[in-house]
């Protein structure tokens, strides 16, 4: 913490900082007269509301407000944005995003249930993949960052980096490398390229040659030994290496091993492949993976080193310390961890929007999209259907949140 | 971020016995290569926006930016393209294309512009040079063409006022509610930390219409107010603040009231600065949420005189990208100030959000 600045030392500050110091404090002499002048009026201990004030109006204003509003738009129907023009329908808007003759098949559901389906069973895709899949990566980056590594700091601000990126950065960022013709391809065109060349070159009996009789010996020694034959290690390098310079010489193992000619994909528009549902995976994780793998390395950190010390003394291998201390004393963050990136999953949007705009068709279209979409896209201003389809999916925050919250206090407690 | 003595114990690590174990080397591994994928990307897009507009184009793979060498034609009129040509003896020169005719191609050698000559082209192999073009991000911030593509001085300058304005009203609203709900005793006061604390449980995302016709019906729709306010009171930020201000003795207070300071004034010169660590970490917080906002500004402004750098990158990158060259510039000079930030406070933002376990 700075010191103090006085304030009446003004105009011959020393630097920005004391100068804005200075400037603050004069601003807090400025508000003190009103302020003063209401403490005289209701008395010190009742000055702790005037502080609440401006909190409490902007929280009643801009959340309580806006979520008792949300039930009420949602059984309204219309395209006005003004409260007192929009007409009670009713259920309406949940019959058109519920009466589907399957919630399994959204094609089955009226125009605006067909999007929710959609977008739910997106997002439930996502969801489920994304995050075990998240939480696997950044708990095995911070197990490593948690040994005895060098550089720690260094490794763990890179991964961290991207979580400081804006989501419309890193949709840009990613565009940009999975074009069609981009780095990407280029580069996988390139292994493939390079890998044939050197299939078909003069070096490749030499190299491959070593190679593949280092790894035949190997194994031909084993299946010796597994069926008794005797000096299996002799029998096994002869074999082996005898096989290997069949193999090498041959045009035909030649020609098993060259990769047919690499064909560009369009990573985020080719419809028929799974491949913009896993790069708007992969994507997201890229982005958020830093800030779950630093929690966890926290959480690692906090487990007491003696333990180990202990498990080693009495020749615990380290799997087992690994499945009976690390992650017993680390599961209340690993669920703190779990909860908190499904609640981020089901409410994507930002990345992905302006990375595929749900696209390839509706291929990417998650269930926040399809909110947004409702109610700002298009001329028909939807509000109503944005409003329910809001109410279905805050339910499911809702459960997902009271878990975190009974995980945190677990925490707390224990 | 990386300095010396990072490198040498890294590079002349020993653990009491010589060398490194093979665990030790697929952690290193792992590490270079999950650096890579992070860095890579960046790097690539980087390198990409000092290309020019004609290497973006053709998808130019190469990492850095290079360009054709060109040369004026005789007539002064167009540039040449430049090709190495390798003769039937083996010989080099460079040539100048002057147009193509079937399968061959009628160049002259440099110096010669008067000798036209038919070579094969198979046997023209273009001449590149390494030619950074910061234009690309001159020409959008000062230049004249920066109206008509993307108005970035303008966006800058909305993101800046957004995220200033925004995060010191942020500290501000926030630390006097802390304030009151740490240091005062009355009645509702645990009820009111209960309330605030379970707007945690509203995400924005499922208030968005609701939040719009309340922000559209006090008429701050296409106001940067309008993305400003309804986030400054945060359930974190009070949360946080609090936790900070309960370890501060109340005889600090109790000697400031003797001395006859108002409540405001104890607030203001004594709560404040000494709260700093906990308001620095709420700072860093805010400036990140705030200059990374995106579903927001969406809805609230719909004017591009308003738009944030976010709404701007969006939008531009939304439209046919025959300004590819722009885009990649100015999502460089988007994610320059919060690198800055991250290069000098990584210690301090790292640890704070390990800390409070929020981003």
């Amino acid at each position: 913490m700075a010191s103090l600045p006085d304030p009446s030392a003004p105009a011959g500050a020393r630097s920005a900082g004391d100068l804005a110091g200075w400037l603050w404090s004069k601003l807090g002499d400025a508000l003190d007269g009103p302020f003063r002048a209401l403490q005289r009026h209701i008395g010190a201990n009742r000055m702790a509301y005037v502080f609440l004030v401006p909190n409490v109006l902007v929280f009643g204003l801009f959340s309580f407000w806006p979520m008792m509003l949300n039930f009420y738009i949602a059984f309204t129907g219309g395209q006005s944005a003004i409260l007192a023009e929009r007409p009670f329908v009713g259920l309406e808007n949940f019959r058109e995003l519920l009466d589907c003759g399957s919630w399994l098949d959204p094609k089955s559901c009226p125009v605006a249930g067909f999007s929710f389906w959609t977008g739910i069973w997106n997002t439930l895709f996502f969801a489920l993949v994304q995050v075990p899949v998240m939480i696997v990566v950044a708990l095995a980056t911070a197990l490593v960052l948690n040994r005895d590594i060098a550089g720690r700091g260094f490794w763990r601000a890179v991964f961290f980096y991207p979580v400081m990126l804006s989501p419309v950065v890193v949709a840009v960022i990613w565009d940009w490398v999975l074009k069609r013709r981009g780095i990407l391809n280029a580069l996988i065109d390139d292994a493939v390229t390079g890998w044939n060349a050197f299939v078909t070159s003069g070096w490749f009996p030499f190299v491959g040659g070593f190679v593949l009789a280092a790894f035949l010996h190997l194994i031909m020694a084993r299946l010796f030994r597994l069926m008794k034959v005797p000096r299996s290690e002799i029998w096994g390098a002869g074999v082996g290496i005898g096989l290997a310079l069949l193999l090498v010489f041959s045009t035909a193992f030649r020609e098993f091993l060259t990769l047919p000619d690499y064909r560009p994909v369009n990573w985020l528009i080719d419809v028929r492949s799974g491949w913009p549902m896993f790069w708007v995976i992969f994507v997201y994780t890229w982005g958020h993976l830093g800030f779950y793998m630093l929690i966890l390395l926290a959480g690692l950190q906090a487990i007491p080193k003696d333990l180990y010390e202990a498990a080693e003394m009495d020749g615990t291998s380290k799997a087992r310390q690994f499945w009976r201390i690390t992650l017993p004393l680390l599961m209340p963050t690993m669920v703190v961890v779990l909860v908190l990136s499904l609640i981020r999953a089901f409410q994507a949007f930002d990345e992905i929007y302006v990375l595929t705009g749900g696209g390839p068709g509706q291929a990417t279209k998650l269930i926040i999209q399809h909110v947004y979409e409702m109610a700002f896209i298009g001329d028909a201003k939807r509000y109503g259907i944005a409003s329910a389809s809001s109410v279905l999916v805050a339910a499911v925050l809702l459960v997902l949140t009271l878990g975190q919250l009974a995980a945190t206090r677990r925490r707390a407690g224990g | 971020m990386i300095n010396t003595a990072d490198l040498s114990a890294f590079l002349g690590r020993r653990r009491g016995r010589a060398g490194l174990h093979w665990t030790d080397w697929l952690a290193y591994s792992y590490l270079v290569l999950g650096v890579l994928i992070v860095l890579m990307p960046i790097l690539w897009m980087f390198l990409s926006s000092i290309k020019s507009p004609r290497a973006l184009v053709e998808n130019d793979p190469r990492m850095l930016p290079y360009e054709q060498v060109q040369v004026p034609a005789p007539d002064g009129a167009r540039q040449l393209g430049v090709f190495v040509w390798t003769k039937p003896d083996g010989t080099k020169a460079d040539v100048a294309f002057v147009g193509p005719r079937g399968l061959n191609a009628r160049v002259f050698e440099l110096g010669r512009p008067d000798q036209i000559i038919e070579v094969p082209r198979a046997q023209l192999e273009r001449k590149d040079r390494l030619s950074p073009r910061w234009e690309n991000y001159t020409e959008p911030t000062l230049g004249s063409t920066q109206s008509r593509t993307f108005n970035f001085l303008r966006y800058f300058w909305n993101s800046t006022f957004v995220t200033i304005v925004a995060t010191l009203l942020t500290l501000v609203v926030n630390a006097m509610a802390a304030f009151a709900l740490s240091k005062y005793r009355f009645r509702g006061r645990d009820f009111m930390v209960i309330v605030i604390v379970s707007t945690l449980l509203i995400p924005p995302t499922v208030i968005l219409v609701p939040l719009f016709m309340t922000v559209s019906s006090l008429g701050m729709l296409n106001s940067l107010w309008g993305v400003i306010i309804p986030a400054i009171a945060t359930p974190t930020g009070v949360f946080l603040l609090r936790q900070y201000m309960l370890t501060i003795p109340d005889e600090l207070l109790e000697a400031a009231r003797m001395d006859g300071a108002s409540e405001w004034k104890i607030f203001w010169r004594i709560m404040l600065p000494l709260s700093l660590p906990a308001l620095s970490v709420l700072a860093i917080l805010s400036v990140m949420w705030r200059w990374n906002d995106f579903m927001w500004p969406l809805i609230v402004l719909t004017q591009s005189e308003v738009f944030t750098l976010q709404l701007g990158l969006s939008t531009f990158k939304g439209e046919l990208n025959d300004n590819m060259h722009y885009l990649l510039a100015m999502t460089v000079l988007t994610l320059l100030p919060v690198t800055l930030v991250f290069v000098f406070l990584q210690k301090h933002i790292t640890t704070g959000i390990a800390n409070t376990g929020l981003k």
